[in-house]
């Protein structure tokens, strides 16, 4: 798989490429938390990235074979395609700490 | 096999395993999760498989099966080699596999969450088949990939509440934990029926159990039961729950040696009797079993010879010198010879075995040649026990067992067969008396159960016309 040692968490977040962000958030229905999941990552995703990222939405109930080619099993579940390797944040992303933990926009 | 009466709320889900069906009195609770747990390699995989195959290819019921732990096409090379084609039955819509595979080190975790995506996978699984059979082989590895306890623990709940109410009957496996049926205490959760697995090593040899811990509602085989996996899969072996119902018959069958026969008041063994021949070294042993093989073939009845120190064709040959053509009878396919050392397997294994040959060959007459040797395997209480099994089994389809069994010197017989000599109903004794110049074989029957035998001690001859039991002087 590329790049999934090392070398990722230890780029500074200043030095990422302007690539853009391919994010998709995995969801079951129009429930709170799925709303607030959604509000937090749009938030987090401004302030970090913006004008470079794609947030697409994904409810399992309307496409239930979805589910399994990203390996869903938790909602909400945000995985990050692109840039790799691919990183899975499982719940509401209310913690914005540990967001940017999960998408290596901060080191560790 | 079995004739008890279950309780008819309780509907029942075969799962098609060969012996299981019977010790669960019927399957397993239909609409309703089984757990079924045990160590790793103890056949908890392969029984949720077989739960799913079985159902989907022999009864009708489409199943879904969830593993955590293997791909798709490794499990579809596990199971090929017994016959399941996973891919068919895919392709037909029978059966429906998903691999939930989840990488610890790419998932993070913030906030609250729940296992809805889980459900998704299942339901649609679920509807795109017609699934009537569930399996989620292990769930347990979720414990192992989600660090919220209590969420987990929440979810599952709600997930056997939600198989329930989708009205599939559930096979979910677990791995046993150290002071409890699973790791992670899934037997709090599922309550209907727990299925037990046991995979020991005794004097190297591999042994293989199955106890149904509890049964809801229904009665059940409480025994630990021998188990074994070859390649036709997973069977149980549920002989012990016979007991001693069996039928007695009182019909009569040839010992082939018409002396002999005149000693057990004119007419031979009982049918579907249990008979002992013991005897030293060289008295002669084999070839009273010969001749009762050879007189069953003779009436058109069918015979299944296993020997367990001989190869058949080394038995074949020593007894058409005495003119027991036994390979005339293999060539009409009324002779079946087993060949195996006993000490290849397990005495549970053996029993599995001697089980599915007599389902097979349904002979009317079984010999056991020797069970000498079963005695290195366990200890006295074990070798009986295994005896009891295959006796009650035998004579429960009213089949006619004769065993040999070997004495040493020194050792009175009566006394070195006090273990086995118990569950038989005839016993005949062997032996060579040697006197100046000349060695005589003798045989007296020591007991013989519901008739009016002879006590005489006779001599008798090995002929090339068979055996020649000598008149009384």
């Amino acid at each position: 798989m590329p790049g999934d040692s090392k070398p990722q968490s230890e780029i500074p977040p200043a030095a990422e490429k302007a690539e853009t962000w391919h994010l998709r958030l995995y969801v079951a229905g129009e429930t709170a938390r799925a709303a607030a999941a959604l509000a937090n990552l749009k938030r987090i995703c401004e302030e970090h990235l913006c004008g470079r990222y794609t947030i697409e939405v994904v409810d399992l109930l309307k496409n239930p074979r979805l589910a399994s080619g990203d390996q869903i099993l938790a909602v909400p579940t945000l995985v990050r395609r692109l840039p790799p390797p691919i990183k899975k944040i499982i719940g509401d992303l209310s913690n914005q700490e540990r967001v940017l933990v999960g998408l290596d926009l901060r080191q560790k | 096999m079995t004739s008890r009466t279950s309780f008819p709320e309780l509907q029942k889900c075969p799962t098609g395993i060969r012996g299981l069906d019977e010790i669960l009195n019927g399957g397993l609770p239909r609409g309703r999760p089984t757990l079924v747990c045990g160590e790793a390699g103890s056949g908890k995989t392969l029984l949720a498989m077989e739960f799913i195959v079985r159902g989907a290819r022999d009864l009708g019921e489409p199943g879904a099966f969830m593993c955590f732990e293997e791909t798709e096409k490794e499990l579809a090379t596990n199971v090929a080699s017994m016959g399941f084609d996973l891919a068919a039955l895919s392709r037909q819509n029978l059966i429906a596999l998903d691999h939930v595979h989840i990488e610890r080190s790419e998932i993070e975790e913030t906030g609250e969450y729940d296992l809805e995506g889980l459900f998704v996978r299942l339901d649609d699984m679920i509807g795109r088949i017609g699934a009537k059979r569930v399996a989620i082989d292990s769930l347990e590895a979720l414990f192992a990939v989600l660090s919220s306890e209590a969420i987990l623990r929440a979810e599952l709940r709600r997930l056997f509440r939600w198989l329930k109410e989708r009205g599939v009957t559930a096979v979910i496996t677990g791995e046993r934990g150290r002071d409890t049926l699973t790791r992670h205490g899934l037997e709090e959760y599922i309550s209907d029926c727990v299925i037990f697995l046991d995979h020991r090593v005794v004097n190297q040899v591999a042994t293989r159990r199955l106890r149904v811990v509890k049964y809801r509602g229904t009665a059940h085989g409480t025994n630990e039961y021998p188990t074994m996996i070859d390649e036709r899969g997973l069977s149980v072996l549920p002989i012990s729950l016979l007991g001693l119902d069996y039928p007695v018959t009182s019909e009569r069958v040839s010992s082939g040696i018409e002396e002999l026969d005149q000693m057990l008041e004119g007419k031979g063994y009982f049918r579907g009797s249990s008979i002992l021949i013991s005897g030293s070294a060289g008295t002669g042993k084999s070839s009273f079993a010969a001749a009762f093989a050879f007189a069953a073939c003779r009436r058109g009845e069918r015979a299944l010879y296993l020997a367990f120190e001989e190869s058949s064709l080394q038995i074949i040959r020593n007894m058409a010198s005495i003119g027991y053509s036994l390979d005339t009878w293999v060539k009409k396919g009324l002779l079946h010879f087993h060949s195996v050392r006993s000490t290849i397997y397990g005495l549970e294994q053996h029993l599995v075995a001697i089980h599915k040959l007599v389902e097979d060959h349904t002979p009317s007459v079984v010999i056991f040649d020797p069970i000498t040797n079963f005695k290195v395997m366990g200890d006295q209480a074990e070798v009986k026990t295994m005896l009891t099994r295959v006796i009650d089994f035998i004579k429960g389809k009213g089949v006619s067992a004769l065993f040999t069994n070997l004495t040493t010197g020194g050792s009175s017989a009566e006394q070195s067969e006090a273990e086995v000599s118990s569950l038989m109903d005839t016993w005949l004794v062997l032996r060579n008396l040697e006197t100046e110049g000349d060695r005589h074989r003798l045989v007296h029957i020591l007991k013989s159960r519901g008739m009016a035998h002879s006590s005489q001690v006779r001599g008798f001859e090995l002929t090339s016309k068979g055996i020649k039991i000598a008149a009384v002087h």
